[in-house]
């Protein structure tokens, strides 16, 4: 796996944008701000625009379980707590991942 | 399959998913890659690549951001492909380059792409001529390659750059370290960064001191070495002019490369080649296994043992010379 670390306080612009030129498989997001209702469904609108709708949007951070199941019906494939291990983000990934 | 007639139409349009699907097939060496490659032959050479290279915690990411910035100011359109090496023991790679550059993401006449090494030189430099391709006929002017110092890819880079830049900085100690990998060989230009710190002045004066000792080049080109600060952006416009000073030079010379450059790259490319081809030749011999139990028994040093096994190749290139 090769992992593109883009820094923080991205905008959805942005996100989108370098997941186009780094043509990725799989976009994580982290966030711990609660902003997540705003940015991620714009993140996911941005990627719908563009045609990007292969790529597997997962989302990490301080979420409540309401949250994560309304952005799991808005299309992120999966939304990891705080202290989820590596191996079941890694193991996720491998599974669900549509492009080989 | 990718639909390559579709993909290189993109390109040429200078559509950025088109851009960044083509370069993902050279990476992966698909199937597709080379048809991909030949259709857009016709239209690439336009672009004038820069190579810029240097040790991790040199600032050569920031640097590039920075010229980056003063180009557009040009009103000229650019690329930029990142070079990080993969893990050797995971395979994968952490690419950080764009952190400090991520506020160009948004600009449409900027590209910026990062490639892991996987593993092979060989395979990351013919990747890396391949997105420069597609980045020059997608219509970019000026295309930056970066590589993170790494001493052999850095020779690769720079058969593809017109203008190979070294980034320096006080304080790590790299410049005695490029000096001895050969790596100033291959420089057209010496950059010490973060020159507003202790210690850039010594590295100045040890990089013209490095540069008197060495054999000039019969061309006349003596590479200068700029002082930048990238944070603040100090010494990037001199940066640049040097960059296409050192561009008309070349065109003027109808030179492709200087003869030292050239030579530099040879030796190593030859150094390769030998590790590669002719190693294993001697390796997999009886002779090689009967050199290793004479070592063993202490009849005979390593040394004179590599010197037998060698001795055939050398009075053949001898005989040959």
């Amino acid at each position: 796996m090769e992992v593109i670390y883009t820094g923080l306080r991205q905008t959805p612009e942005q996100i989108v944008e370098t997941a186009i030129q780094e043509d990725v498989d799989v976009i994580g997001l982290s966030i711990l701000s609660g902003a997540h209702m705003t940015l991620v469904p714009r993140v996911l609108e941005l990627l719908r625009q563009k045609g990007m709708t292969d790529v597997l949007v997962l989302v990490g951070g301080i979420i409540p379980e309401e949250d994560a199941k309304a952005l799991k019906e808005m299309g992120v494939a999966e939304v990891f707590g705080p202290g989820t291990p590596t191996d079941e983000v890694v193991k996720f990934i491998l599974e669900h991942v549509k492009r080989s | 399959m990718a639909d390559v007639e579709a993909l290189v139409e993109g390109i040429l349009r200078g559509e950025r998913r088109a851009i960044a699907r083509a370069i993902s097939l050279i990476e992966d060496e698909a199937p597709e890659a080379e048809a991909l490659l030949s259709a857009i032959g016709p239209h690439t050479g336009r672009a004038y690549v820069v190579g810029i290279t240097g040790a991790t915690g040199s600032g050569k990411s920031t640097l590039i951001h920075k010229l980056v910035g003063a180009y557009r100011r040009r009103g000229l359109r650019v690329g930029v492909v990142a070079v990080d090496p993969s893990s050797p023991f995971s395979g994968g790679a952490f690419l950080g380059d764009r952190v400090r550059m991520q506020d160009l993401t948004l600009d449409d006449g900027v590209f910026i792409r990062s490639m892991a090494t996987r593993g092979s030189l060989g395979g990351i430099a013919e990747a890396t001529e391949g997105a420069v391709r597609v980045l020059d006929a997608a219509g970019f002017d000026r295309i930056l390659v970066e590589t993170a110092g790494a001493g052999q890819l850095d020779v690769g880079v720079a058969g593809l750059a017109h203008t190979v830049v070294l980034v320096l900085a006080p304080g790590l100690g790299d410049e005695i370290q490029a000096i001895k990998a050969g790596i100033m060989e291959i420089a057209d230009i010496l950059v010490v960064n973060k020159a507003d710190r202790p210690g850039a002045d010594q590295t100045v004066a040890d990089l013209m001191s490095a540069l008197e000792i060495e054999a000039k080049d019969p061309s006349g080109w003596v590479p200068p070495i700029v002082r930048t600060v990238a944070l603040t952006g100090e010494g990037v416009e001199e940066l640049v002019e040097q960059i296409e000073r050192h561009r008309a030079f070349m065109a003027r010379s109808g030179l492709r490369f200087t003869e030292k450059k050239v030579r530099a790259m040879l030796i190593e490319a030859i150094k390769r080649a030998l590790t590669a081809d002719i190693v294993p030749l001697i390796t997999r011999s009886a002779k090689f296994d009967g050199a290793v139990r004479m070592i063993m028994g202490g009849r005979l040093t390593v040394g004179a043992g590599a010197d037998l096994l060698l001795e055939p190749l050398k009075r053949f290139l001898r005989e040959r010379a």
